[in-house]
């Protein structure tokens, strides 16, 4: 599908794309949060053979918008022992790197037809920066804070114990998800993730996954642990730990506040499942070329579903991990597998092509700012 | 221009969603302060503690048993951060690249046996 580069005086739809991709993001956010949560309740009651919801609109579809509206009219309790100030910038701490951290997600392109009569393809991104790779770990780093803040100012001992859980956990997967990172880096020789999927684009065989075979799946796997554990999910979720800390960090939130926590889990889920589909399993690019006629966010939208569906799934069939025996995989496993993966990979690239290669991957699709900046000329 | 090149509007718009979203997370919480009703009592303010009087409070000195990984995530972390460039301009540099991240690296490879030799990674 060929657009039309409409123009109103200085701004045309080029400029505005990356605001236009803003907007998409945040309502995505908004509107597929509650239908994740629905997915996720319905499948577990499935795996776990019971009904779940079924109360509200048709298959219980309205029970997440229902709950939403209920936590809006519920009383905001705020223990007297907190620390008031720190005790509000958390929840909001928690949820700013989620959303922000979509920013240089690129999910789909869009096909301009310019001025002068030729199409041009331009990456559907808030942000479309060289760095976007190093931007998204630092955000999805940043994130622990709001938890371990939430955790100290709550003055309660469950959630200290869930935010000193959690700061254990980023310092023992961090490390094994940047390297894992950094491997696709290698492997495509950009930070900018567009250029990560271009370079995996014509068929699922050209996907970072089936990349250096077996190193790559490794990698992967290993990404796919890590993001587990980054986002604090089951069996992972050792922050919370209903069974031993009531709710772990969020014991002492309730109403928006313990929304906010529970919406930047959602979030930081789908930007750290759009990363994984971004570096190894081709982004926006169909798996076939023959289907190639079918638009790209809706590639996105299914590999990211099937990435969410894992998540599900591990957290219906593993019990949670013990604390040290989750630091142990994380530094006596995971860290060292994926540094000899990391050089592995290095000395292939090398042998199969000693001489120098050409640096970055020339891209087809041209960065929509820098457009801008010429058409101002 | 090339075309190939980003540009400080691509980071405007980052800037711009940042506050977009902060934006967003004010008019939440605003709006559930506006529609939530208020009425705190004593006991509905206490720290929760499944019922039970809580005995003192929780800023007290503890012992985070994980100090030392702590440490080494640090000195890993501050590799990782090294080896981003690297990975980039690897083509460009090929096998001499290599050989050079391969010495650094296992120096810090040697450190992490040294430490995992010492207990340094075993909970007491």
């Amino acid at each position: 599908m060929i657009i039309p580069n409409y123009r109103l005086g200085p701004i045309d739809l080029v400029t505005l794309l990356p605001y236009i991709a803003m907007l998409c993001i945040i309502g995505f956010i908004l509107a597929i949060v509650p239908l994740l949560i629905w997915i996720e309740r319905v499948v577990i009651s499935l795996m776990q053979d019971r009904i779940g919801p079924n109360r509200v609109g048709p298959r219980g579809l309205l029970q997440t918008i229902a709950d939403g509206i209920k936590l809006f009219f519920k009383e905001d309790i705020q223990p007297r022992a907190v620390d008031v100030r720190i005790y509000y910038l958390a929840p909001v701490l928690a949820m700013i790197p989620a959303l922000t951290a979509g920013a240089t997600l690129p999910f789909s392109t869009v096909r301009f037809r310019m001025e002068d009569g030729s199409v041009q393809t331009f990456p559907m991104v808030v942000g479309n920066v060289n760095i976007g790779i190093l931007f998204i770990l630092a955000m999805a780093s940043l994130q622990v804070y709001g938890i371990i803040l939430a955790g100290w100012s709550s003055n309660n001992k469950y959630s200290l114990l869930g935010g000193l859980r959690a700061s254990a956990q980023v310092i023992s997967y961090e490390l094994a998800m940047s390297l894992a990172i950094l491997s696709a880096v290698l492997m495509s020789g950009s930070l900018n993730l567009v250029h990560v999927v271009e370079a995996q684009m014509n068929g699922f065989w050209n996907w970072n996954l089936f990349a250096y075979p077996p190193l790559g799946f490794i990698i992967t796997v290993i990404y796919l642990i890590s993001m587990v554990a980054e986002t604090n999910r089951a069996p992972f979720d050792l922050p919370e730990a209903e069974s031993e800390l009531i709710a772990g960090f969020h014991t002492e939130y309730s109403s928006m506040k313990f929304a906010m926590f529970f919406m930047g889990e959602y979030a930081s889920m789908l930007v750290v499942s759009g990363v994984a589909v971004s570096l190894w399993f081709g982004g926006w690019t169909s798996p076939l070329p023959l289907l190639d006629f079918i638009p790209g966010f809706i590639w996105f939208l299914v590999k990211l579903f099937a990435l969410f569906f894992v998540y599900v799934w591990l957290r219906a069939s593993l019990p949670r991990l013990r604390y040290d025996a989750l630091m142990n995989l994380g530094w006596k496993r995971m860290l060292p597998t994926a540094l000899v993966i990391l050089f592995l990979i290095a000395c292939w690239n090398t042998l199969r092509t000693p001489q120098a290669q050409d640096a970055n991957p020339v891209s087809e699709i041209t960065m929509a700012p820098a457009r801008a900046a010429e058409g101002e000329r | 221009m090339p075309a190939d090149q980003s540009s400080d509007f691509s980071y405007l718009a980052v800037v711009v969603f940042t506050f977009v979203g902060i934006a967003f997370i004010a008019f939440n919480l605003l709006l559930a302060r506006l529609l939530s009703p208020s009425a705190p009592t004593p006991e509905k303010l206490t720290t929760y503690e499944c019922g039970v009087q809580p005995i003192g409070d929780a800023w007290r000195q503890f012992n985070p048993r994980y100090y030392l990984f702590a440490l080494l995530f640090v000195v890993f972390d501050v590799e990782a951060v090294f080896l981003y460039p690297w990975a980039v301009a690897f083509r460009q540099v090929g096998a001499f690249a290599v050989a050079e991240m391969l010495i650094f690296v296992g120096l810090l490879i040697a450190g992490l046996i040294f430490a995992w030799r010492r207990e340094a990674l075993q909970w007491e």
